[in-house]
Formats: structure tokens, sequence, C-alpha cells
């Protein structure tokens, strides 16, 4: 495994990996001293274009309790702000012998242009690129499920799948990386998932995702659903005409307290409710479905941590970590030639 | 291929032997003072009057018209790091062009007489191929106000195409203006058919793949939409409209359309959207992020369709270099276009011509015969007969090349083709009777006459 870039062409195999090493950081989290010396020497760059101080503290968890080096690169107020272009900083960083590179990008694809390029030869995690992927918060959206529905099932999470699950994701679908990250790894895992957005918010060309698609949010909780989970909207968008007004949004589209209810009165008693935070309380999501027993809004935090200590060490330790090697232009062909890189294009589904 | 001999001046005669005129039946053509001065089987250079004539034998090539490019960016003035009107055309004579339409989109823009002598100077200056400026529809290509178009068109340069490439004229009452008003002159309005709400922030084709890769979609109605209001605003006002870079299967129809009722529109296609497609932006790679963007299979078999059935009109190469820096980043930071004017007869050659679709007297229609009659120049685009201006190509169609865009004469190194093994190899292009090319390298640039190049306002060295 050399990079960690999107969930689209991540296999079961992989996925499934990362889920259960996860489960073993998870317990490493709840020991009295939260620390291996897995990655000790190892430097992890936090490289941040974008604001966002949950998902770097996330990764700057993970990689110390790994016993990693952490460097933060915020770009605001940084040579980026002077004009520094990607190319630089991470030929910057590669000078400076980072071994792995966690990125968070305003522009979709900037991970894949540092991982395809040969301006650096670090292990390239993505931490979210514009609206195109998000896949840690895949992962740990999943390894929230599973645990969640492998306690139904009364059976170990480890080594399980999500085959049979209903997932529905609402919101804005179109701007968020979050759900493409989920509607991929969630397809690979079995799960079945509905989009439920406004037509406004969702992409031309979602007819083709392997997903069923709603513009009735009471309709598919009627139809049941296991995991609800709540996209972020920016209040914003109604200025671009993408709905009306932000009541209009709520009353339609958003987890209120009515269909909180209405999860009782269907008959849903383990549904669980989820959100990749931060929260728009009133928006999006009630307070009381925020706050009620069902949200694993905390859960996902926690998991959070676990889940990116996982990317790390099975990117960076060195049983399966290759020898450094020129990644030159044309990557995909030399990622599909290399046996030992298990995210080659071919695993896609 | 030829004797070798370095040509500094625009004397001598070349004796092409053999050659296959536009593909067809081999003949000899003679060159001489800058006109095909004789053409037949077994020419007799000596009965000709030509003792020392140069013997250039071209079995095995074909004799094609000097390609005429309707739409390049030269780049100069203002962006001589990107390219210059003397590194661009000594690329446009390497791929088999003998005039060159200069798109307005420089800094200062072409917007004004002396602008656009300043290029035509240049172009002179340089000598390898003509330089036909372009000028822009509006002042600064700001869609406000019109630039002096009757002015550029009585410059030196004599404009005939206007146009704010880059820019979509899309206040309809601005673009029924500019139609009707270079009626005055003869002169064509070429759209960059871009409907700008509809493609705020756009960085590719919207569909399947944008939805999956997360980049904002520019819509196919965003082109097809100014394109339906522009014929019938030519139709309305009789005017005569040029489409840039058509790149959608329903922009076909409309032109289709459009055609049947008579009005008075011409589209081109580039190379690029003859081949490529939207898959490739899953690259990431800047390299394929272009204006219009790369559309879907089914867009690029019907612009192949229309091109070979005359519904698009030309091939224009949008050759858009740019520096190293505005591709090597993130696709949203990256400047859209590629390089095409070293590409575009060997990707012709792949698409239409390999496929079946064209013989090489089509391509001379549509890369030499319909854009010298678009931009109304007189001695370019001509038949390959006795008397003509010799404008000439040899080509040789077996030849295979691999793109390698540092080999390259543009500065751009941005070619989509790079790596790619093309068909076709412009052995030798004649501009004005002097060979610019000959055995497929650079030779000697046409030396205008001073008064020629000296005229311009500015008084350039």
């Amino acid at each position: 495994m050399k990079h960690l870039l999107s969930t689209e062409d991540l296999s079961l195999a992989n996925a499934v990996r990362i889920l259960d090493t996860a489960e073993e950081m998870a317990a490493v989290g709840e020991r009295e001293v939260k620390k291996l010396p897995a990655l000790r020497g190892r430097t992890v760059v936090n490289l941040f274009f974008e604001d966002s101080t949950r998902t770097r503290i996330s990764f700057e968890a993970a990689a110390k309790r790994l016993s990693a080096d952490v460097i933060n690169f915020a770009a605001k107020g940084s040579s980026v702000s002077k004009g520094e272009s990607l190319k630089d900083t991470a030929q910057t960083l590669a000078a400076m012998g980072a071994d792995a590179v966690v990125i968070r990008h305003w522009a979709s694809g900037a991970p894949h242009r540092l991982a395809a390029t040969d301006w650096i030869d670090a292990a390239v995690i993505n931490a979210g690129d514009g609206t195109h992927e998000h896949p840690t918060q895949a992962l740990l959206d999943a390894f929230t499920m599973r645990r969640h529905w492998s306690k139904l099932a009364g059976t170990p999470s480890a080594g399980a799948d999500l085959k049979g699950m209903r997932v529905a994701i609402a919101g804005d679908v179109l701007h968020s990386r979050v759900a493409r990250s989920n509607v991929w790894l969630l397809r690979t895992l079995g799960a079945e998932v509905t989009l439920v957005a406004p037509p406004t918010l969702l992409p031309i060309g979602v007819e083709k995702w392997p997903c069923a698609v709603s513009f009735d949010l009471d309709e598919t909780l009627a139809q049941g659903v296991d995991a609800m989970m709540m996209l972020r909207v920016q209040g914003e968008r109604m200025n671009a005409s993408f709905f009306p007004t932000t009541r209009e949004y709520s009353r339609r589209w958003g987890f209120d307290d009515n269909r909180l209810r209405a999860l009782d009165t269907l008959g849903l008693k383990d549904t669980i409710i989820m959100h990749p935070g931060p929260m728009n309380r009133g928006l999006e999501i009630s307070a009381a479905a925020a706050d009620s027993p069902r949200s694993t809004v905390l859960a996902q935090v926690r998991n959070g941590v676990s889940i990116r200590m996982a990317a790390l060490y099975l990117l960076l330790s060195g049983d399966t970590r290759e020898p450094a090697t020129t990644v030159t232009a044309s990557a995909a062909a030399s990622h599909a030639a290399n046996p030992n890189l298990t995210y080659s294009h071919q695993e896609s589904h | 291929m030829a004797e070798q001999q370095q040509h500094a001046d625009n004397s001598g005669a070349y004796l092409i032997r053999g050659a296959a005129i536009l593909g067809g039946a081999a003949e000899d053509i003679l060159i001489r003072d800058g006109i095909i001065a004789a053409r037949g089987n077994q020419l007799d250079a000596d009965g000709a009057g030509v003792r020392d004539a140069t013997v250039i034998d071209a079995a095995g090539l074909v004799a094609l018209p000097g390609m005429v490019d309707i739409h390049t960016h030269l780049r100069e003035p203002g962006r001589e790091d990107a390219e210059t009107v003397e590194t661009g055309t000594r690329a446009a004579a390497l791929g088999g062009y003998t005039a060159v339409h200069a798109m307005a989109n420089s800094t200062p823009v072409a917007d004004t007489a002396g602008v656009v002598e300043q290029v035509l100077t240049l172009g002179r200056t340089a000598g390898w191929v003509d330089v036909r400026p372009v000028g822009a529809v509006t002042v600064g290509l700001a869609g406000e106000q019109l630039a002096e178009l009757g002015a550029m068109a009585d410059s030196r340069a004599h404009v005939r195409v206007f146009s704010d490439d880059g820019i979509c004229v899309h206040d309809p009452v601005l673009m029924r203006r500019a139609l009707e008003y270079v009626k005055a002159f003869d002169g064509v309005v070429a759209q960059h058919a871009q409907e700008p709400r509809l493609t705020a922030g756009a960085q590719m084709n919207e569909g399947e793949v944008s939805a999956v890769l997360g980049l904002a979609g520019w819509p196919a109605v965003a082109e097809e939409s100014i394109i339906a209001r522009d014929v019938l605003l030519a139709q309305h006002v009789g005017s005569r409209l040029h489409v840039c870079h058509v790149s959608t299967a329903g922009s076909v129809e409309i032109i289709r359309w459009a055609k049947s009722r008579g009005v008075n529109v011409t589209a081109e296609v580039t190379p690029h959207h003859l081949w490529l497609t939207d898959e490739l932006a899953r690259s990431y790679d800047p390299v394929y992020k272009v204006n219009p963007p790369l559309r879907t299979d089914a867009d690029v078999q019907a612009l192949r369709a229309a091109l070979a059935d005359g519904t698009i009109d030309v091939v224009g190469t949008d050759h858009a270099p740019h520096p190293s820096e505005h591709k090597e980043c993130e696709w949203a930071q990256a400047a859209m276009g590629m390089t095409g004017l070293e590409t575009a007869l060997s990707v012709v050659q792949h698409t239409m011509i390999e496929t079946g679709l064209m013989g090489w007297d089509d391509f001379a229609r549509v890369t030499s015969t319909a854009p010298a009659a678009i931009g109304r120049l007189q001695d370019q685009g001509r038949p390959l007969e006795t008397g003509e201006p010799a404008n000439v190509i040899l080509v040789d169609p077996a030849a295979r090349w691999t793109v390698d865009p540092s080999k390259m004469a543009t500065m751009g190194r941005n070619s989509p083709f790079a790596g790619r093994e093309l068909p076709g190899k412009v052995m030798a292009t004649f501009f004005k009777g002097h060979p610019t090319v000959l055995d497929g390298k650079l030779n000697t640039p046409y030396r205008w006459p001073a008064d020629a190049v000296d005229a311009a306002p500015s008084g350039r060295p």
C-alpha cells in the first residue's frame, strides 16, 4: 500500500484490512498509555491548504500515538500564501525527509498530483480534496457502522463487511467529498446506499453511481434505514439558488424532531444517526437528533483516530512499505506493474 | 529527400518529383519565383527554363496546399514566456502551416490598429508563415464596447476575423451589433461559445466523470445555447458567423440545422476534440485541461462525422502554449489549453483519414481551402495548379513518430499527445515558394521585402 487517495479504487480486501487494523488501534486508545512505538523515527507532515482543525488534530493524535514525529504545515501564513506552488511545497517537504504527507486541499485531485508526480516520494494520504474524496472519513464512518451492525448481529466486527445494511446519506451531495467516498466504500463493503437530496444538490451523472437516489427523506425513512447520515449544508448555497431558503431546506431534507420521532413510529429502534461534523444544528440536523442516544457523532470522532492510526501504520510500517522508488508521471502504469501496490486500478470494482 | 542545401534567400527553384497531388496520382511540381511554375508528368526542369532547380524526390509523399490555422494563440505581445511569434510560427511551419490566425487575447489585447499591425510586423519579421492577426470584438475583451473593428479592417493587417476568443461575447445585443457591423468590410465574428453563468468556475465536461472527480462541470448546454442564439442572430442580420472549437454533439446538430436553413455559419473543431475524451481527466493531470473541455466519446464521434460531412468546415488548432508552472500544479489552478500546431496534421490523419472518414483531398479542404476562405486570405488555400501561389507541403503519410514535447519548436510543453505514436510527418513546407521546412526539419524563413515589414507605425528597427 503506497498511498491512500480515494475509496473508489480501494479493494474490499484492503478496506477490511484497514478496518480490522483500526480495531486493534482502538484497543490502544483504551489503554492508560495510549502509545505504540510502531512509527518511531518516521516523519508525518500534515499539509493543510484548507482550515480543518478537527481533521488535523485527528491525524496528529493518530501519528503521535504511533510515536511518529509530526510536522503541521498550514498553508495560511506560510510560504504558500506568498504564492509558493504545490510542487515547490512538496519538494521542500521531500528535502526535509517527510515519510508521509497528509494533505487537505481545496482543489479536487491535489493529493493525486502529489502521488503521481516525482515531486515527492512519500506516502500520500488524502485528508479531503475539494469536492472529490475524503477516504479516511468514509473509513471511520464504515468502522462506526460495522461495529453497530456486528453488535446487532452478535458477531465480531473483525473481518466483517456491511452486507445488507441500509444506509441513507442526505444533504449536499454535489459538494460533498464525504458522500462520494462513502458511496464507493459502502458499495465495496456491500451496504445498500440511498442518497437523499434536492435535485439541485446532486451531480449530473449521479444516476451511474452504485446507489439509489431519492428526493424524499420521509419516503426513504419509511422504507427502512439502518444508518442515517446527514451531510453538512452551507447556508450560503441558498444564495446560489440551490434551494430557496434554509427553512425550506430543513423542512424537506433536514433531520428534524419529527423525523426523529418517526424512527420510533416506524419501528426503526436500532437506526443510528451519523454526521461527519461540524454540524449546523437546526439546519440539516436538529439538536434533539444530534444529542439523541441514536447519534454516533462522538463515536465517529473517536473512531477517526483509530482509522488514521491504521492508515498511517499500513502505509509506513516496514513490512508493507516497499522501498522508495521514483514515481514518474506515468504513475498509473508503474503502479499497475508493481505487484506490491495493492491500490492499483486493477483492483477497482 | 532534398539535396542538402540551405537557402538563405527566396531565390531558387524546386522540382518536386512524383508527389501524390492531394493523395491522388503522382505528378511533378515545379516551384519558382513564389508560384507553381509547372505541374505535370516527368517535368523537364531544363525545358522549363530552370537549370539550377533543387530536385526533391517525393515518391510516397502527398502534396497538399499549405495548411491555414483559423485559431492560434501566439501569446506575443505580452506573454513572451509562453510563446513568441517567432517560436509559434516555427512550430506552425513544422506542422505544415503557411498561414495562422493569431488570436487577439494578447497583452495588450489586439483591439486597435496599432496592435494588429505590430503582430503583422512580428509575423513578417519572423517569416515562417503568414501571420494574420485576429481583432478583438470588444475593447479589452471586456464584452462591453465594440473595439474599432473598422480601423483594424483598414489597417495594414487587413483584419477580417474578429474574436474575443477565450471569452464569449455573451451580451446578445453586443453580439448582434458586432455581426451587423462587420458586414461593412466582409468580416466575420468568430465566437467562443460559452454561456458564462452556466460555466462559472467550470473545470471539465459536466457528466459522469466530473461527478466522480468532484470537478465543477462545464455543461454542453452552455456551448449549445450560445450557438443556437448566434445562428439565429446571424440569420436575422444577414451576417457571417464562425463558431470556434465546437465540442459537443448537440452543437453539431444546431449547426447542421442552421446550415440547412441557409444561415451563413462556419464551424471549427480542434484536433484534440476529434480524439480525446474527459476520461483523461481522471489522472488530474492538467495537460488535459482545456476550454472547451474534452467531452465524451459520443461527442468525439459526432464531431468526426460532422467534419467528414461538411457540417464542421475546418480544423483549427486552438494552439495554446503555457509555461510549465501553469500546468505543474493542481487541476483547478492550472491554465486551460493545449499545444497543437505540430501535431494537428498527424492527429487529423489518425482520426479522420486512417478511419476512412476522409481522403487527403478532404484534408486539404478542412485545413487549407475552407479556413483561407473564412479568413478571406487571397493567396492561401489555393489549388495546386500552375500559376498559383506556391504554398505547398509534402507529407509522408507512412511515417510514424512519438510525440516528445521537449523536442517541439513551440515553447509550450503542454501537448496532450505526449508519448503517443502518431502517423504522418511534414517533410517540406513551401511558403511563398520558399522552403521553410525541408527534410522534415526547419530550414530558413521567407524574407519579406523591406517595405512589407517596416511600414509599421511603431517603427520597429
